[in-house]
């Protein structure tokens, strides 16, 4: 028995030993954006107690897969609410899973936005309109809360500047996301141009896209791809920029 | 007293071995590697030919099964679930495979009197405890290899086919050049050199468990008793850092409260530090540093355990 006090006493020892490393430890691993997951009374309601026991006893990953599987099954019954909740769920306990973030904006902004404008059960357009909105909104808001939990990756930024620019119409909001996207140095070249294709479609900017555009140009060859050309050539002529100036000649004017 | 014991003095100074012999019989040595690696190589053995092995297929299947089961995703949701699942399996598997195999060691070597027949002979208990840690360690150590590669050989033909079917696919506004990032993202999303780390990770966690279950062992009245108890710890070590953060901040409650919460901040390890594979396949690479200080803590926490297995063990009543 007096063994094993002292191998207790050992244990508690040794515990309060580690407990500063283990503490600082705990701390790094948080500032290196891990484990961002907030394993809260909130979680516990949206993923039931059995999802919420196994998220804390480190099977956090499976728990936002299953979720996502339901989610999966949800979109293929159209049930957008459930959806919502499972993808709350989902990005609840993977913060850091840039993908969970990108395909709920996705189904919500794409799939149950279109769903809305079409929904037969509501014979109203302008409540279907309203709905489609709103869709289209909690897209931007899955985009947005995203970025916040990966201000370090590019693709939201991307997949942000998509969502305005195809769904809101909103071409200075498709800008700023393409050029931040742009800024990351492992961020694709045509971040870029997208920004300046954007920027070009804004009223008051086209002087600045079209130097942008100019810019892009004079990088080499790789960059002279159709879209940028035809941009140049139309902000060339909405620009009245002079002939002398003129960088790109469209072939057929040529002559 | 001493006229007694004299006779037999004098008939062992008689019966003093001759040089030849000496050499036969070398010195016996405080601590011999060959002792533990010959204890550690029959453990590896027992636990082979109790066919542990035949969870790898049960790992296959479920490999194989959520693989298939995937193709209706696209390829960014296959690779995220193959590898949160395989990982996740390899997780459960590598624990479930310490705790069980260490759980039964003890107990069957009293049970079959190996236990006597080994510590009979010039075996130090430590050395005994050691070798029979080294043979899970081993086993663990190939369960882990061998899953490893088999979740590498699925990665790669999923891969494969998915680099084939973008190939395939083609027209996109970016042209050749999207085409190309897409390849780039596709192999992001599948191998990196960073899950290493996440599968030695695991492996770690493994060898923590084993050698907490060897001193559970070494004080328990029966297996089943280890099993739950390391079972038990399993759940709590993965919520001890919640514990551990509410009684730090003193957040007021009752001194039991308090009580309690140090008891399981001081008496449990943080699990949670070694589930560093959920933040690896979200796509944060972990740090050298970072990951060093993880695995020294748990190789601090296995070299304590195994000390205090021997405390333990050292006078018990075999």
């Amino acid at each position: 028995m007096k063994r094993y006090s002292i191998a207790l006493l050992i244990v508690l020892l040794f515990g309060a030993a580690k407990l500063p490393f283990e503490q600082k430890l705990n701390e790094e691993h948080r500032a290196s954006f891990f484990r961002g997951a907030k394993l809260d009374l909130g979680l516990r309601e949206q993923i039931g107690q059995g999802g919420f026991i196994a998220a804390l006893s480190g099977f956090r990953s499976i728990v936002a897969d299953l979720l996502w599987i339901q989610a999966n099954t949800a979109w293929q019954n159209t049930e957008w609410g459930r959806m919502k909740v499972l993808f709350d769920g989902v990005t609840t306990l993977q913060p850091r899973v840039v993908l969970f973030w990108d395909m709920s904006a996705w189904h919500m902004a794409w799939n149950a936005s279109r769903w809305a404008a079409d929904n037969p059960k509501q014979p109203r357009e302008a409540l279907r309109i309203k709905a489609q909105r709103e869709y289209f909104e909690l897209g931007r808001q899955y985009l947005e809360a995203g970025i916040r939990n990966n201000p370090d990756r590019y693709v939201l930024y991307d997949r942000l500047g998509i969502l305005l620019k195809d769904k809101l119409g909103d071409y200075l909001g498709a800008y700023e996301a393409y050029k931040k996207a742009s800024e990351f140095p492992d961020a694709p070249a045509y971040e870029k141009r997208f920004a300046a294709y954007y920027l070009a479609e804004v009223p008051g900017r086209e002087r600045e896209a079209y130097d942008m555009l100019v810019k892009l140009y004079h990088m080499g060859p790789e960059e002279r791809l159709p879209t940028l050309l035809s941009k140049i050539y139309a902000l060339q002529e909405k620009l009245n920029i002079p002939q002398e100036q003129r960088i790109y000649i469209d072939p057929k004017d040529r002559e | 007293m001493s006229t007694e014991n004299r006779p037999d003095t004098a008939s062992t100074q008689t019966e003093a071995p001759a040089p030849r012999n000496l050499a036969l019989h070398p010195p016996h040595k405080a601590f011999s590697v060959g002792r533990v690696s010959a204890i550690a190589r029959n453990t590896l053995l027992e636990l082979i030919r109790l066919k542990v092995f035949y969870f790898l297929l049960i790992f296959a299947l479920v490999l194989i099964g959520s693989s298939a089961f995937m193709i209706q995703f696209s390829f960014q949701e296959q690779f995220q679930v193959l590898k949160d699942v395989s990982l996740g399996a390899m997780s459960i598997f590598t624990w479930l495979l310490a705790v069980l195999a260490t759980a039964m060691l003890l107990p069957k070597d009293i049970e079959d009197r190996t236990l006597y027949t080994i510590l009979a002979k010039p075996v130090p208990r430590f050395e005994y405890l050691l070798g029979k840690l080294i043979g899970v360690l081993v086993l663990l150590a190939l369960s882990t290899l061998i899953m490893g590669a088999l979740f590498a050989i699925v990665l790669y033909a999923r891969q494969e086919i998915v680099i084939a079917e973008t190939l395939r696919g083609g027209g996109m506004e970016g042209g050749q050049e999207q085409v190309d990032a897409m390849i780039r993202e596709i192999k992001a999303s599948t191998f990196t050199w960073s899950l290493i780390p996440g599968v030695i990770a695991i492996y770690l966690k493994a060898a923590l468990f084993a050698a907490l279950t060897l001193l559970i062992s070494t004080f328990a009245t029966s297996w089943i008793f280890t099993i739950v108890t390391s079972v038990a710890i399993y759940f709590i070590g993965h919520i001890q850092s919640v514990a551990r953060d509410y009684w730090l901040a003193d957040q007021g409650g009752t001194v039991l409260t308090k009580v309690f919460l140090a008891l399981v901040s001081l008496l449990f390890p943080d699990l949670q530090l070694f589930n560093l594979v959920d933040d690896i396949v979200a796509g944060n690479a972990i740090a050298t540093l970072l990951f060093l200080k993880t695995a020294a803590l748990g190789g601090i926490y296995i070299a304590v355990y195994l000390f205090l297995a021997y405390f333990i063990f050292l006078k018990k009543e075999l």
